[in-house]
Formats: structure tokens, sequence, C-alpha cells
């Protein structure tokens, strides 16, 4: 056998693990989840042909007249317009600090700022509790010392989703990462170019440092959107499964996870979860088309 | 003569300068370090919240005026009964008196400064003066001594050794899964491998709900529901974020050594395990770490395949039911927190250093 033709058999075999997992619980799941969504099974009942029914497009009907969707995507999109600036803005800042040169035991500023990303959901949840609790929490003995009276946050429907959005931006870590080394892959002789230019710090970031990381930034923003789309375990944690107070925290994977889970309405959460799948890849598409136009690409191939 | 009175100044000019440079230098790295630490303050204040609440007693969150730290009401004994002490302002400034009998318009005091003047009587009301307080840490959230400690609810040591094993298997499949097909996507002329890796790319944005739903009948059919197998297989197949981080790294690995190894004779499992592995080692730790701090965290996939079965829970499940009774008992909530963070934290901690370089160097393709 000629050596090409046998180093891609090798090549073949080192992908084969991901050729199925791809096949068995991504592929045909999806192909599966569409076929779902054309019926009304229950999962009440064992899944078998003659358990359910097929319904044509009943169930997509019902994402029209569904209020609880529409209050499920107005609590999505709030909480998505205020995740996806903090979750750019937060780690990039963290990243520029903890990039300088004039910081002191920046590896050590690098590893306390991941450190709350490592901490599970359930536990910060529970630390959130205490923080934002609207007596004895810090937070709010901070701002009481400010002379302002804080919110109950956590029960107020109008500051639950903030504070979830808080939840949120405490696990920045790979964010910060991930823009960090975008920051070290600048070249240095750029900066050194701007500054004879007369360029000050202020410039050299607008002009030089955000070009040249565009892309991360982009990629940042796009896997942020997608995240925030699909929020819900610490709702479900906080607000239980009625996304208390008051629906405010009533989440899109929420909605989908009491029809799946809780109402055992397979078909319709099918139906969900397709219309979250479409709204992702379209969103995505977007992004990557906004993507093309505006980031710089070192080489120029754009 | 003449020549040493000129460069005298220019020299001094010179030293000058570079002196104010520096102080420059320092003053700006002062600035940044401060602002750093500010920044650091507030951004910690939760976990610091949750350390000196795991060691306080609940009746202490509840007090008025009680510190931030973990304290008691300091006590003085006398005849054998141990009386709390109180902060007693009077025209000698203030001073700390033990509460020997507590009435409503007046009580009973003694100064411990001065037993021996005896038990006397004071007007006013003792619940408006504040208590002495002294640091003391308690482990009672901890412990079965408090009615309500964490311990006594929870089967903590089995939660703990669920997720361990949980995190330890599904990490190991992750890594050797990841390895392989990271490696073929770095160094093999597969047809249609870039067609292949977009697609590997893009799965990366696939929401899991659209795929859940077949995936918990499929599971439930084979049995495997109520057991850890539908969190443990998938990991022995890669997943796009693991496999995309180890090709980057891969990639940066220079082919010569690649090529050396071939020309000894080794085919490329061989390479792999001989040159590509050893190369890699900060950017195979990240993968570990991202996966086992993954595992440790996931509370949505137990949630659905292990209902029911409260033996098999890992902690994050096994713990969700404090978060309801938070407002009842905050001391035990954060002692389990404390439980639950602190072995991902020791980890990160040891290997921080090849965590960072792992992320850090890697870098995202631009």
């Amino acid at each position: 056998m000629p050596l090409a033709r046998q180093r891609a058999l090798w090549g073949l075999v080192f992908l084969t693990p991901w050729f199925i997992g791809f096949l068995a619980f991504q592929l045909l799941p999806i192909v599966s989840t569409i076929f779902l969504s054309f019926t009304d099974y229950s999962a009440t009942k064992e899944f078998t042909f003659g358990n359910f029914n097929m319904v044509g497009l009943d169930n997509y009907a019902r994402l029209f007249k569904d209020p609880i969707l529409i209050q499920a995507m107005g609590v999505t999109i709030k909480f998505t317009l205020v995740a996806v600036p903090l979750g750019l803005v937060v780690p990039l800042l963290f990243a520029v600090l903890v990039n300088s040169k004039h910081l002191l035991g920046a590896n050590l500023f690098r590893t306390l700022f991941f450190l709350p990303t490592i901490i599970p959901v359930v536990a910060s949840v529970m630390i959130f509790q205490g923080v934002l609790n609207a007596q004895s929490g810090w937070i709010n003995l901070s701002l009481k010392a400010l002379g302002i009276e804080g919110p109950r946050w956590l029960s107020d429907p109008n500051w639950a989703g903030f504070a979830l959005n808080l939840l949120g931006v405490w696990a920045v870590g790979n964010g910060m990462l991930i823009l960090l080394a975008g920051l070290q892959g600048v070249p240095t002789d750029i900066y050194e170019a701007a500054t004879i230019d007369g360029a000050n710090g202020l410039q050299r970031f607008l002009r030089i440092t955000i070009p040249m990381i565009s892309p991360i930034i982009f990629y940042n923003v796009t896997l942020g959107l997608i995240n925030s789309l699909q929020f819900f375990v610490a709702a479900l944690l906080i607000g239980g499964r009625n996304g208390d107070p008051q629906g405010s925290t009533m989440f899109y994977n929420l909605h989908f996870y009491r029809q799946a889970f809780v109402f055992n309405d397979m078909g319709y959460a099918s139906a969900l979860a397709l219309l979250l799948f479409v709204i992702v890849m379209i969103l995505t598409a977007i992004m990557f088309g906004v993507g093309q136009r505006v980031v710089y690409y070192a080489g120029g191939e754009s | 003569m003449a020549t040493i009175s000129q460069a005298q100044p220019i020299a001094s000019v010179e030293a000058a300068s570079r002196r104010s440079a520096r102080l420059r230098r320092a003053s700006s790295t002062t600035l940044v370090t401060l602002l750093g630490l500010a920044v650091m303050l507030i951004f910690l204040l939760p976990i610091g919240y949750m350390i000196t609440t795991a060691f306080k007693d609940d009746t202490q969150l509840s007090a008025q005026n009680a510190p931030l730290y973990p304290a008691k009401i300091a006590t003085y004994a006398y005849q054998g009964k141990d009386l709390p002490l109180y902060n007693m302002p009077t025209s000698a400034g203030t001073v700390q008196w033990a509460l020997v009998h507590p009435y409503r318009e007046d009580s009973d005091f003694i100064d411990p400064a001065h037993p021996e003047k005896g038990i006397f009587n004071w007007k006013g009301r003792w619940r408006v003066l504040d208590p002495v307080y002294q640091i003391q840490p308690t482990f009672d959230n901890f412990t079965n001594a408090a009615q309500n400690g964490a311990w006594e609810q929870i089967d903590f040591p089995l939660l703990f050794r669920n997720t361990l094993l949980i995190a330890i298997i599904s990490t190991i499949g992750t890594l050797i899964s990841c390895i392989l097909v990271a490696y073929g996507f770095a160094r093999f002329r597969v047809p249609g491998k870039n067609i292949l890796f977009i697609i590997l790319i893009s799965t990366i944005v696939l929401p899991p709900q659209a795929t859940i739903i077949p995936l918990y009948i499929l599971f439930t059919k084979l049995g495997w529901t109520g057991s850890w197998l539908p969190l443990l297989v998938p990991a022995f197949f890669a997943n796009a974020y693991d496999v995309f981080l180890l090709r980057q790294y891969f990639m940066g690995i220079p082919k010569e050594l690649d090529e050396a190894a071939m020309l000894d004779g080794a085919n490329p499992l061989q390479t792999l395990i001989r040159v590509i592995i050893p190369q890699a080692v900060p950017a195979i730790t990240a993968v570990t770490l991202f996966h086992f701090f993954f595992t440790w965290n996931d509370y949505f996939a137990p949630l659905v395949y292990l209902v029911g079965h409260e033996n098999l829970f890992p902690i994050s499940v096994g713990i969700a039911k404090f978060v309801g009774s938070f407002s009842q008992f905050p001391g035990r909530a954060m002692a389990t927190a404390v439980m639950t963070v602190l072995l991902p934290a020791l980890l990160f901690f040891f290997a921080q250093r090849q965590f960072m370089q792992g992320i850090v160097l890697t870098g995202v393709d631009k």
C-alpha cells in the first residue's frame, strides 16, 4: 500500500471515536427529535409504535398560542441582552488587567479571577442566595453603607433576572483566558511603532488591541450569545419549576425542561427544542456573516 | 577640566531622566496593582461570604451589629456559670459587664474587673446593649453537632465518592478519545478532512436540548437510565471543544519530531505516545481540568438520568435540596458549598501553571 493511503487509513482510525459519537449522540438524535416533533409521544408510556400518534404540525401550531413560550422568550431575551455585553466587557477588562506589565503578581490575579469559574453552579446559587439576601447579604449591606437601599434581589420579579446575570458574570474565567491568549498574541512592535507616532494608551487599545483580537472577541460574543439563550440551571435552582418569582425566571430552556421531563410531553418539547436549535443556527450564521465583514484577520484573507 | 565640567551636567540630566522614568514606572505599578486589588476584592466578595458563613453560628447571621467574621459572644465564668459579656457605655468610657439576670427594664450585672463588688442592678434595657464578640469559628455546620449539620442531612462521603468516580472515569474517556481525534485532525491527510473539521466545530454551538429527548428514550430502552452509563459512555466518543483545543496545540509541535520518530520505525500510534503526548502536557492538563470541572459541575444530565436513584447522585444533585432551605440554615448551605468547592479548588491551584500555559499558548485559531 502506498504510504499516503496508509497514512489516510491511520487518520481515519484516529477519527473513528468522533465519527461514532457524532452519529450516535448528535446526528441521529437530531433527526429523531425532528420525527418526535410530529408525534404526541408522552414519556409516561414506553416508546414503541402504537404508543403515540402522528399529529402532523399540531406541535408547531401550538408554539404560536403558548403564552408561557412568549413569556419565556421575553425572560431569555432580556437576560441575553444584559449577559452578552457583560460577558464581553468584564472578561476583556480582566484580561487587559492581568496582561498589564504594571501588575504585580499577575499570575495570582489570573488564578483568583478564574476561581469562581470552577465553583459548581449549585454552590454558586447558594452563595448568591446569601450575598444577595435583602437584609443580611453583603451586597445590600454595602449599598446601605453608601446610603442606598438595595432591592430584594431574588424575590422581586423586577430584579431576579438581573441577579441571575450577576451570577452568570461571576464565571468569566474562560472568556478571560481566551482573550488573554489573544492579547499575548498581538506583536509588540506594532505598539512600539504606535507609541513613536504619539498614540496614547487608550488610542493604542482602541486602534490596535481591539482590531487585532477582534476574531477572539467575535468568538466570545457568539459563544456568549448561544450560552445565554440556553441558560436555565441556576434559574431552576433558584426559582423552581415555575420560574418564581412570578415567572420572572421562566427561561426558554426551563420551559423546555418542564414540558419534557415534568409534564412528559416529549412531542411538544421536541418542537420547542428544534425552535431553539433553529434560532441558535440562524444567530450563529448571522454572527459569522457579520464577523467576515468586521473582523480583522492577520494575513489579510478577508 | 573644561570637558569634565561640561560632561557633568549632561550625565546628571540623564540620571535624572532615568530616575524619573523609574519613578513613573513604579507609580504606575502601584496604581495598577491597587486597582487590581480593589477589583479582586469586589469580585471575590461572595467567596469571603461563603467561607465566613460556613464557620458561623446561624444565630450570628440574624443578630444585629454582629461582626462579619465568625464570632461568638464572649463570656465570663462566675460561680460555675458562663455569663455573656456586654459593652456598657459609662462616664469612664465603655466597660465590659457580664449579664447575670436579664429583666425587661433593668438587669443584674457583674463587673469582671471588680468581681469582689458583687452583683449589682443596672437600670436600662439589656437588649439595646452590644454584646462583646470574640473570633471563634464553629465547625457545627460541617459536623453532626448542629442539629441540621450537613452530614446529618446528606450522605456526603457517598456523594463525594460518586462525583469523584463519575468525574475520573469520564475524564479518562474524554482524554483518550479527544487526544486520538485531535491527532487525526492535526497530522493526517484524510479525504474531506476540512469539511469534517467544520462539522466538528459547528457542534460546539449545538444546543444539548436538541438531542436530549431521543437520547433519554434510547438510554431508557437500553436500560441505562438509573445508572451512570448515560453520563460516562458519551465521554468516550470525543467532544468538539476539547478536540479543538488539543488539535491547536498539536499543530504547534514541530513535524520534524514526528518524522524523526517515524525514521526510527515508530508507527503513528507510537509516535503519538512517545512524541506528541509528552510535548503537549500543558494542553492535556488544560483539557483534563476543563472536563473534570465540567463533570463536577454538571447538574442537568445527572438530574435527568438519575432521577429517583439517590444512592447514585453526584454532589451537585445531592445538595440541591439545601438551596430551598437556605434562608433557614445558611451556615449549613455554605459549609456544603465549601466542601463541594474544596477538591476542584485544590486541583486548580496545584495545576494552574500548566493549565494557564495550555490555554494561553494554544490560543484560538485566528
